[in-house]
């Protein structure tokens, strides 16, 4: 019998990899379905169930199919990933059952790629070899431009251009060591490279095909699992995954594959080698600050409930993601349960709590139930409980759904609906920290917090640390959305600038179109325009540039988009979702609205916009929670960067964009009008005249701009302006 | 108890020592800083929701709420900036801009704390008017009405529901500019669990909740020459009715008042008072026969109707230690229609009978059909509040300071001292152990005054000897001590034998109809309550008869007319009965 929880941790890590040698790695190909709530709405669970059909009917040694959580590419789902042994993985995407058949004939049983549904392929990437990855940290980027070309130029030189690509990493924290390059899929490592030293990589490992084992870094972070499956894409390439680090890469409901990832070690070693203090002590030195949107550190936020004397303490997570397009908590839980719960217990210890509570939202059916399950197996292993590892340390979890409320993610809110009242927020002081959850001493964190915690003890307070900015330490997660080539989940060291997320990540903006604003934050946050592409992305630049870090949400905006339409966008959420306590957010917010929608009606006047400021700045100043402080942010940066678009609407009678209904105009170009008639055919007012093959002419007083026009024609003469 | 450690920290340049724990504006409020503000209420507590009480903190990113941020030592305070009055002024805009614009034809003009704070707040144009909430008004309940348009969502009814008197009706819906207060499932006030107090109307800033209104039942019987109308006033009436003409709270006016009501066209004055003493001596035989038979104690009392009400939803396992007896003035309205009538040789059917009451509750306890005559017509034809006679005898053109003292018309208009004190807590107590004591002991009472039962206190609990033996009582105001006093009770954690319960803070005197107090007071204050007791106290220590049992006219009323106390005909006059309510006595 171990001794100490460390030791049975490690213990059952060793029967869990076991078990799972035998069930599947054992196996020369391995085959994992992406499953998430987004991944099954594009049609993963009939894929999945193709291939066990297949599977059924075709008994093929050697080979294990699984599910994992989702990988954040949201735009290519449902993905699919085959893992063979010394070959990149390959990455299926957009998934049918019919695809399946192909690819299970083809690769499976015959071993040949179906290139036509690889990621590479259909993301128009080409497909390679090897990858050489180069980290490409803010801070290093001059320093590693002279390695990365001496790999260029190697490559070339060897004529390997075709089955050898170079891409830039994101920094993988591994600083001390760099450069650092990797190759893939052979998952090396070479770190403190110079010109010279990626002469010969290129020479004796990339040709020659054996690694130089002097210059490999062997050391393992628990965040370099999912590279070596996902690296070669850029998308992923330009990101480090710590708090998304199993997302995709293990099974979400199978405790033994979080245990062989370390799944618990870091609540070993605590409740083995560190007292309470120390492991406050080593959150507040890692820099961790809250990812729900303010930015608290987490190590203060721990120290002050852990100072308070009480017979009783609670710690929560807060899981009631409620942005509009947010989905990192939900992946997050959807890929990765146990992470969070660990991060639970770890808090619960330090700060002297033995109950926990997730608050998620109950829209998100799918995380509650993986939840429920990882709670459920955690326990029966005695890592949730009574005495917890023979530790005398108890702790015991349990969910509380919330009814939908956007407010509810204020923490005092979070804490009303908990305790069963309507969910409204409460003035602060007292904090929850001094007196939260039924008057208790009540420590919340955000999914994505709680989610860092096993990293900053497993790899070190002071490896945290080294990645990100001065003052925001790590990571951040974001759903990148919009107007962007890929969409999706992704995590970025702080520090990464919006220009890198916008067009290494997001691969640029679609169809070619010129770039107009990042919305950061969600409907808290900002517009960001052009200009201000290349702030960092950190808590106090995003501040400082008029948008906020928020939870993560990140919308880019083309030049399609009508700034005063977003911001109308966004108030419509907001004063929705107002609980509807305080006044300047009820009433504030609405006027606000309203005169957003005069305005992109083509009814704002002369003042309006001063008007707008005016309240837009009571309301930011005199609102009670977060909510109403924040909710004007959308209104005052798109006044700020997008003033003249505003006065288009008011002074001309025009939007710029051509979104607003209202301010648009149907025209037809006469030089290109061929008089087919399609047009005055769909028009339902019939305001469109002209004989067949005769230009036809659009009677603006009687056009209701419904758009038919312009669908209908095929020879691109309708103009809409 | 240990004195509060004090702190001192700068207001508008001015150093404050407050006891730590204060707000920032408990220390502004004793330097004389009256920092504006709506939904703060000093008996209630703290929601920060209105937002007009900002002020600026040394240091703060924001301006904070002064009626919830703690004062901390060494902090510097700006009460008034330029910014603080543009917040304040365009928050309170907002207010207006989602409320009806009808001061003049509004039932609280003149006496609005909104009008009076965009007055104060200068808001003299409006900048952001636009789409204004509409809703029914809620006239379901013949005690209480809303009018949800005029709401200002301050959540002081919601809070003194809940926290005052432990029924917790009114509750937050929806969201957002959708938000209202309204009883569950948005419901009515008729079809809930109110309990019809009126303590919502009482510190509802605006006319969103306010009496029912009978005043046009009452001009039209005084105008309708068939009509004998005849008008009785509760105790704590006299206590309060100065106040609406200007007079200090606790100024008595029991003469004005009679001869008021005389000149407003009400063809017989009498006293609920009357009825109260009729009270005392049906309660004291009822009380002694329990006693004597250690039945159903303790025996509760049951004139006040919000509690009678809250009892029949709450507790109804108490049901049967209520005491059947009417309440005051049901017992005088009964006898009105019936010996009354009988006497002066008129139709029953022709006597129209007003009663003046503290209370809203006292609207709907007219309205039950237990106090509904044998021919389908409530014993009571109409009930008006303290406020609704205040603005009645202005409409009259009522000079009230320079009207002459009345009296009481006879023979229902003669009552002891201990009638009156039925307008405060303790007073039923009081008055029912100056008659029990006697009948009990067959010996004069020679101590008139239980003082342990007198004042503001939420509970007050006695021990009196009689005959030797020790009769344990109690007295609750509000009800939520009710509450605590009676979960007592029903776990049986200590034998009482009388116990009385008034629905609100402070009795009859604090009740849901009486007068708005006025500038610098507010209502559950106990400055302001113990000011309109003393009034009372002071008539009953006046008064020559101080016994109820003693009052000539109730002997009479005995000899020619009930037969015995708690006989056949007194029962079948003066009692009634109650019935479990949801949800305890679930339907």
């Amino acid at each position: 019998m171990p001794t100490t929880p460390l030791a049975q941790v490690l213990k059952m890590r060793h029967e869990a990899i076991s078990r799972l040698f035998d069930a599947k790695f054992k196996a020369i190909t391995r085959i994992t379905v992406g499953s998430a709530t987004c991944e099954n709405a594009a049609g993963a669970n009939p894929v999945y169930d193709r291939f066990v059909h297949l599977f059924g009917q075709n008994k093929k040694p050697g080979v294990a199919l699984g599910r994992v959580g989702c990988a954040g590419r949201c735009d290519l789902e449902p993905v699919v990933t085959v893992i063979s042994k010394g070959k990149i993985p390959v990455k299926y995407v957009k998934m049918t059952p019919a695809k399946v058949d192909k690819v299970f004939e083809s690769h499976v049983l015959g071993g040949k790629v179906v290139e036509e549904y690889t990621m590479e392929h259909v993301a128009g990437l080409r497909q390679f070899k090897k990858i050489v990855s180069v980290c490409h940290g803010a801070g290093c980027i001059k320093k590693n431009l002279g390695v990365e070309k001496a790999f260029q130029d190697a490559i070339t030189e060897l004529g390997l251009g075709d089955s050898v690509a170079v891409t830039r990493s994101a920094c993988q924290g591994l600083c001390e060591r760099g450069p650092v390059a990797f190759v893939y899929p052979d998952s090396t490592v070479y770190q403190k490279v110079t010109p010279e030293i990626a002469k010969k990589i290129v020479e004796k490992h990339l040709h020659g095909g054996k690694p130089i084992a002097e210059h490999t870094w062997s050391g393992k972070r628990l965040a370099n699992r999912f590279l070596p499956i996902y690296g070669n894409v850029q998308f992923f390439g330009k990101q480090l995954r710590l708090t998304l680090r199993n997302c995709g890469v293990i099974d979400p409901e199978n405790l033994d594959e979080y245990l062989a990832v370390q799944g618990y070690e870091a609540l070993g070693h605590v409740l083995t080698n560190m007292s309470q203090k120390e492991v406050i002590d080593a959150v507040t030195k890692s820099g961790l600050r809250g990812r729900g949107g303010g930015g608290y550190p987490a190590g203060r936020k721990w120290q002050i409930a852990y100072d308070q004397k009480s017979d009783q303490k609670y710690f929560i997570c807060n899981a009631d993601e409620g942005d509009p397009g947010a989905f990192m908590d939900r992946s997050t839980i959807e890929g990765d349960p146990h992470t969070i719960l660990e991060g639970l217990m770890i808090g619960g210890y330090a700060i002297g709590a033995d109950k926990g509570f997730v608050y998620i939202r109950a829209e998100y059916p799918m995380a509650i139930q993986r939840l429920e399950k990882a709670i459920a197996d955690a326990r029966a292993a005695g890592l949730l409980g009574k005495n917890i590892l023979g530790s005398k340390f108890n702790f015991d979890i349990e969910l509380r759904l919330g009814a939908g409320a956007f407010v509810c993610g204020e923490e005092t809110a979070l804490l009303a609906s908990i305790e069963g009242s309507r969910g409204m927020p409460h003035p602060r002081p007292p904090y929850p920290t001094v007196s939260g959850l039924w008057g208790k001493p009540t420590c919340i964190n955000n999914v994505e917090t709680l989610a860092n915690v096993p990293v900053v003890i497993i790899d070190g307070p002071a490896w945290f640390s080294s990645i990100g900015t001065p003052k925001s330490k790590g990571t951040k997660v974001f759903s990148l959305a919009g107007k962007v080539n890929n969409t999706g989940l992704i995590e970025v060291p702080m520090g990464t600038t919006l220009r890198e997320v916008v067009y290494d990540v997001g691969g640029g903006i679609k169809g070619g179109k010129n770039f107009k604003a990042v919305q950061t934050g969600g409907p808290a946050g900002g517009c960001l325009p052009e200009s201000t592409l290349d702030t960092p992305v950190d808590y106090d630049s995003l501040a400082a540039a008029g948008s906020i870090m928020g939870s993560g949400g990140m919308i880019v905006m083309d030049e399609d988009s009508c700034m005063v339409d977003v911001a109308r966008f966004f108030l419509e959420f907001t004063q929705d979702e107002s609980c509807g306590k305080c006044t300047p957010c009820r009433e504030g917010t609405k006027r606000m609205l309203e005169m957003l929608e005069r305005i992109t009606a083509g009814k704002g006047k002369e003042g309006d916009v001063e008007k707008l400021l005016r309240l837009a700045d009571t309301v930011r100043k005199a609102s009670l929670c977060g909510l109403g402080q924040a909710a004007p942010n959308p209104v005052i940066s798109t006044i700020t960067h997008f003033r003249d678009e505003y006065d288009a609407h008011i002074r001309e009678k025009k939007c710029p964009a051509g979104v607003c209904a209202a301010l648009v105009t149907y025209t037809i170009i006469a030089d290109k009008c061929v008089g087919c008639t399609a047009c005055a055919r769909k028009c339902p007012v019939q305001c469109i005249s002209g004989a067949p093959k005769k230009v036809h002419v659009i009677n603006q007083d009687a056009c209701i701009k419904c758009g038919q026009c312009l669908l209908a024609c095929k020879f691109d003469a309708v103009l809409r302006k | 108890m240990a004195e509060k450690k004090q702190i001192s920290l700068t207001i508008d340049d001015v150093v404050v020592k407050v006891p730590e724990g204060s707000t920032i504006m408990d220390a502004a409020d004793s330097i004389g800083v009256a920092i504006p503000r709506l939904c703060y209420h000093p008996h209630l507590s703290i929601l920060g929701a209105c937002r007009v009480c900002l002020v600026e903190v040394e240091g703060m990113r924001n301006p904070v709420a002064s009626c919830a941020y703690p004062a901390e030592a060494g902090m510097k305070v700006r009460t008034s900036s330029t910014l603080l009055r543009r917040l304040r002024r365009d928050v309170v805009e907002l207010i207006l801009d989602n409320h009806p614009q009808e001061c003049q034809t509004c039932e609280r003009n003149t006496n609005c704390e909104l009008q009076k704070l965009s007055f104060e707040l200068g808001i003299r144009d409006r900048l952001f008017q636009g789409e204004r909430k509409r809703y029914k008004k809620d006239l379901s309940s013949p005690a209480v009405t809303r009018d949800l348009e005029k709401c200002i969502l301050c959540g002081r009814c919601v809070r003194v529901c809940e926290e005052v008197q432990g029924v917790t009706n009114l509750s937050q819906h929806r969201r957002g500019f959708h938000i209202e207060v309204s009883p569950a499932h948005q419901g009515n006030m008729m079809n809930s669990v109110c309990v019809q107090c009126g303590q919502c109307a009482n510190v509802c800033p605006t006319a969103a909740i306010v009496e029912h209104n009978d005043s046009e039942a009452v001009f039209a019987a005084l105008a309708d020459p068939a009509k004998h109308v005849v008008v009785q006033t509760a105790p704590s009436i006299r206590a309060a009715i100065g106040e609406g003409f200007g007079y200090e709270p606790g100024t008595p006016a029991t003469g004005r008042m009679v001869t008021a009501l005389r000149l407003m066209g009400f063809d017989k004055v009498f006293d609920t008072n009357f009825g109260a003493d009729l009270t005392i001596v049906e309660e004291a035989y009822e009380f002694m026969r329990r006693l004597q038979n250690n039945d159903r104690l303790p025996l509760l009392t049951s004139c006040s109707p919000g509690w009678i009400k809250f009892m029949e939803h709450f507790y109804p396992e108490l049901i049967p230690h209520a005491s059947t007896c009417r309440s005051p003035m049901m017992m005088l309205s009964v006898l009105l229609k019936t010996y009354y009538a009988e006497k002066a040789g008129i139709d029953p059917k022709n006597v129209f009978v007003v009663a003046i009451m503290p209370c809203t509750a006292k609207k709907f306890e007219a309205k039950r059909p237990e106090h509904f005559t044998p021919y389908g017509v409530p014993y009571t034809d109409a009930v008006l509040t303290t406020r609704e006679l205040i603005w009645m005898m202005k409409c009259y053109g009522m000079d009230f300071r320079h009207l002459q003292d009345g009296e009481f018309d006879n023979p229902l208009g003669v009552s002891t001292g201990a009638a009156d004190l039925f307008g405060t807590t303790g007073g039923v107590m009081e008055a029912a152990l100056r008659t029990a004591y006697e009948k009990l002991t067959g010996k004069p009472c020679e101590k008139l005054d239980f003082v342990e039962v007198r004042g503001v206190e939420g509970v007050k609990e006695s021990a009196v000897k009689i005959d030797g033996k020790v009769i344990n009582v109690a007295v609750s105001n509000g009800l939520q001590n009710a509450k605590n006093l009676l979960d007592r009770v029903v776990r049986r954690e200590k034998e009482y034998h009388l116990i009385e319960v008034m629905a609100c803070t402070g009795g009859c005197i604090g009740g849901g109809g009486q007068p708005y107090p006025p500038p610098g007071m507010h209502i559950m204050d106990a400055s302001l309550l113990k000011m309109r007791a003393k009034a009372l106290y002071t008539i009953d220590s006046q008064k020559k008869l101080r016994k109820s049992h003693e009052n000539p006219y109730i002997l009479k009323l005995y000899e020619e007319y009930l037969g015995e106390p708690n006989g056949h005909k007194a029962h079948e006059l003066l009692h009634t009965h109650y019935e479990p309510k949801f949800p305890r006595g679930i339907r």
